[in-house]
């Protein structure tokens, strides 16, 4: 029998942290649980963030929202600043399992999990998202590009835990776009994810993207060639399937029972060609230039269905 | 350890291991087997529970984790014999073949219509996404859902509900 520790407090989960020191931490033990159920290595104690309240807000701080670790992902999606602010990281959240998962799992426990598919992950890259850990006695702040250093790895050190992610609101980018292609609708892996956060001036040119692709790569793979390609220029048809080609040498799929590694890689291509089937629907639709893709791409329906 | 939590609408106490699965605790200690096992692993919905009104997964949860929650399982849903709209729902649509993943649809779909009383057909398969169902297709299901919102939000004007009544089904 292990012991199940439920702190309230931050200073109350130092102390558990100190009396259990080989305990894991949990927060809404979607991933957690199901591992232990398999590993039959023992553990002395589980602790569980569920009740720690400071962990559990999200708050504006300046130019920042500062999301607590162990909020749920049903929490963010219907906290309207996340869909104000952050639409990318919204409809990567709606992707993410199922409606139970959601009012289970957390964005912490999203990113310490740190797996190749999980779906915060591309959208918190491209949002130059911060992590900020802390421990009873220290505290530091680091990017989550350098957080995670591979599948199921991250720089967290004993007794130390994630409390808090920090995203700057992305003012500077009028358009903001995931995709995320999986076997299913609803409870998937994702095969291959792109999250994209787009500046176009009036006149169409592109003056600033950000891209990051999920499940293609041990981590996160970003492109920056592939970012420098596109900017200055106009969405056209030619300029994707450029930087489609570099795309693909981009990332660094695998084979595993979900898809093959070539699908990965001409998936991820693919991805940025359907941006610019956004864009033209934008060039339909709208007056207020970058507004349109930006309404298109929030009112794709998000279908889940079973 | 002895663990406090509101059962079905009772306060209960029970003495178990803080880290028993709920879906055990509630089938091996309660016999409230209505909670089923499917996957195990979060991914089938069978063993859905009401957690303060939310729908999360029982085979994933300690017991230690129930402390002060107010719990809903399938058998706490109807009032006394009268079962509840989504139950009658269910019968007069047809939306049980097996049965197996019923009691989990039927807490999902009566979370859903907490946070929207009026969902559309999309917005119901959404909710539902994380129950799987091998047998119906969903459709009829889907229909369940949609039926008992009307009759939810217009007590006398459910078709469906009227006509199992007609035919003596329900009482």
């Amino acid at each position: 029998m292990k012991k199940v520790l439920l702190p309230r407090s931050l200073i109350e989960l130092w102390s558990c942290l100190e009396e259990e020191p080989e305990a894991p931490v949990f927060a809404g033990g979607t991933d957690l649980l199901v591992r232990l159920r398999h590993d039959q290595s023992v553990v002395p104690a589980l602790i569980g963030l569920e009740r720690v309240a400071e962990l559990q807000e999200v708050r504006e701080e300046g130019d920042c929202l500062w999301i607590g670790a162990a909020t749920t992902h049903s929490r963010l999606l219907n906290d309207p600043r996340i869909g104000g602010m952050l639409p990318v990281l919204k409809k990567a959240l709606e992707t993410l399992g199922s409606p139970p998962i959601r009012n289970m799992g957390t964005v912490g426990g999203n990113i310490c999990t740190a797996s190749p598919a999980g779906d915060t992950l591309p959208p918190l890259t491209v949002l130059d998202a911060e992590v900020e850990l802390s421990s009873a006695k220290t505290g530091r702040v680091m990017p989550l590009r350098t957080f995670i250093v591979g599948p199921g790895k991250t720089r967290l050190e004993k007794g130390e835990i994630l409390t808090a992610v920090r995203v700057k609101k992305p003012i500077a980018y009028d358009f903001q776009y995931f995709e995320k292609i999986g076997q299913r609708k609803a409870l998937a892996c994702a095969v291959a994810s792109l999250a994209a956060l787009i500046r176009t001036s009036p006149a169409g040119v592109i003056e600033a993207v950000r891209l990051a692709w999920g499940s293609v790569g041990p981590t996160v793979v970003t492109a920056p060639k592939v970012e420098a390609l596109l900017v200055g220029e106009r969405f056209s048809p030619a300029l994707l399937e450029k930087a489609a080609v570099l795309a693909r040498q981009a990332v660094s799929p695998i084979d595993d029972l979900r898809a093959t590694a070539d699908y990965r890689r001409e998936v991820s291509g693919r991805l940025l060609l359907r941006l610019g089937s956004y864009h033209s629907c934008e060039a339909r639709g709208s007056k207020q230039g970058g507004q349109g893709i930006f309404r298109c791409l929030l009112h794709r329906p998000v279908s889940q269905s079973p | 350890m002895k663990i406090r939590f509101t059962l079905n609408g009772r306060n209960t106490s029970v003495s178990t291991a803080p880290d028993r699965r709920v879906l055990d605790l509630l089938r091996e200690e309660f016999k409230l087997t209505g909670t089923k096992e499917g996957c195990g692993s979060g991914e089938c919905g069978v063993c859905t529970i009401l957690v303060d009104g939310e729908n999360r997964l029982s085979c994933l949860m300690l017991a230690g984790q129930l402390a002060g929650k107010t719990i809903t399982t399938i058998e706490g849903l109807a009032d006394g014999e009268t079962l509840h709209p989504l139950q009658e729902a269910f019968v007069g649509c047809g939306a049980v073949q097996c049965g197996f993943c019923t009691p989990g649809m039927i807490l999902a779909a009566s979370a859903l219509l907490q946070g929207k009383p009026d969902p559309t057909r999309e917005e119901i398969r959404e909710g539902l996404s994380g129950n799987l169902c091998r047998c119906t297709g969903y459709q009829k299901i889907v229909d369940a859902v949609e039926s008992a919102a009307k009759a939810m939000n217009h007590p006398d004007h459910s078709p469906e509900v009227a006509a199992i009544r007609h035919k003596g089904h329900l009482r």
